[in-house]
């Protein structure tokens, strides 16, 4: 059987990768979206992981809220950026300072 | 080894693969594809978890509907990929070491509090176990309200994705249907009432 903390270390390790992804695509708004969702990826291994070792559903009830309001979140992303490229012709986020004073 | 064991093993690395090349890949297009990859393979982890509902929710929706939006934007947009990747060498060795520096923090939590005999394997029972019933049947009665404030946060999110993207185009051909409504037959139609001409005069112009 597989230990608990396996699970735990490879959320972890997902999670760090995210991170490092939002370090270094830090001028593209598109792989600093697709980074927010894989951290939500590794949280909701954590919650299903938990589930399944506690034997409580309410872990894997939260999982399907936290899709829930991730795919909310990245459709109105996506929305914000498709304006975004429509006015300014870039989504390098260096360009975006407008409200820079 | 187990075939369970095999399979999350196998899953896992894949999963940490595809994570990499999302966030290190010159291309988004190929970046995005590799999410999917990850999508499919943390489905893989859940199911090993015995999360089927989940695990194809997961797949139907981020797969079918999230990833699609993704590459659509991706596609439609005309991106300056090389100023997008100005600096990526400089910020490589700071990011990798705090995220090297995080991993490990998390590792050394996670064998200090849960030791690998903390929790004995549940018990599975495989006669008749239903993952999707038993989540349905927690999800529509004690968590009735949040379900519906889910469905709230989905509509909302509709008619603002809608909102946000919607231009009117110079130069489209469309009916008001309030002005048609209202126009009277003034307003298209003049008769003019004239002398009837005779077949004498119409012989003379022909």
């Amino acid at each position: 059987m597989i230990p608990l903390s396996h699970y735990l270390i490879l959320s972890a390790v997902l999670f760090s990768i995210s991170i490092v992804g939002i370090f270094l695509n830090r001028k593209n708004v598109v792989i600093l979206l697709m980074a927010i969702e894989l951290l939500l990826l590794a949280v909701n291994i954590n919650f299903v992981a938990f589930s399944h070792y506690l034997q409580d559903l309410a872990g894997q009830v939260f999982v399907f809220f936290i899709l829930t309001v991730a795919a909310a979140e990245a459709a109105i992303g996506l929305a914000i950026l498709i304006v975004l490229f429509r006015s300014r012709r870039t989504i390098n986020v260096d360009d975006l300072d407008s409200l820079k004073g | 080894m187990t075939l369970l064991q095999f399979s999350f093993y196998l899953f896992s690395a894949i999963l940490v693969f595809a994570a990499g090349m999302v966030v290190t890949v010159r291309n988004p297009v190929k970046s995005a594809l590799f999410l999917v990859l990850a999508f499919f393979s943390a489905a893989c982890v859940w199911i090993t978890l015995q999360a089927e509902f989940l695990a194809i929710v997961l797949v139907l929706v981020y797969v079918g509907a999230v990833m699609v939006l993704f590459l659509f934007v991706v596609m439609m947009l005309d991106i300056d990929l090389a100023r997008l990747r100005a600096g990526f060498a400089r910020y490589l060795p700071v990011g990798g070491l705090i995220a090297a520096l995080l991993a490990a923090e998390i590792v050394l939590v996670i064998h200090g509090t849960f030791p690998a005999d903390l929790y004995s394997p549940p018990i599975v029972d495989s006669t008749g176990h239903s993952n999707t019933k038993a989540l349905g049947s927690v999800l529509y009665t004690h968590y009735v309200y949040a379900f519906e404030i889910a469905a709230l946060i989905l509509l909302v999110a509709i008619v603002a994705a809608i909102a946000l993207t919607m231009r009117k185009r110079p130069g489209t051909k469309y009916t008001h249907p309030g002005r048609q409504v209202k126009v009277r037959r003034e307003d298209r139609l003049k008769l003019i009432s004239m002398k009837a001409e005779g077949k004498s005069a119409q012989e003379g112009t022909t």
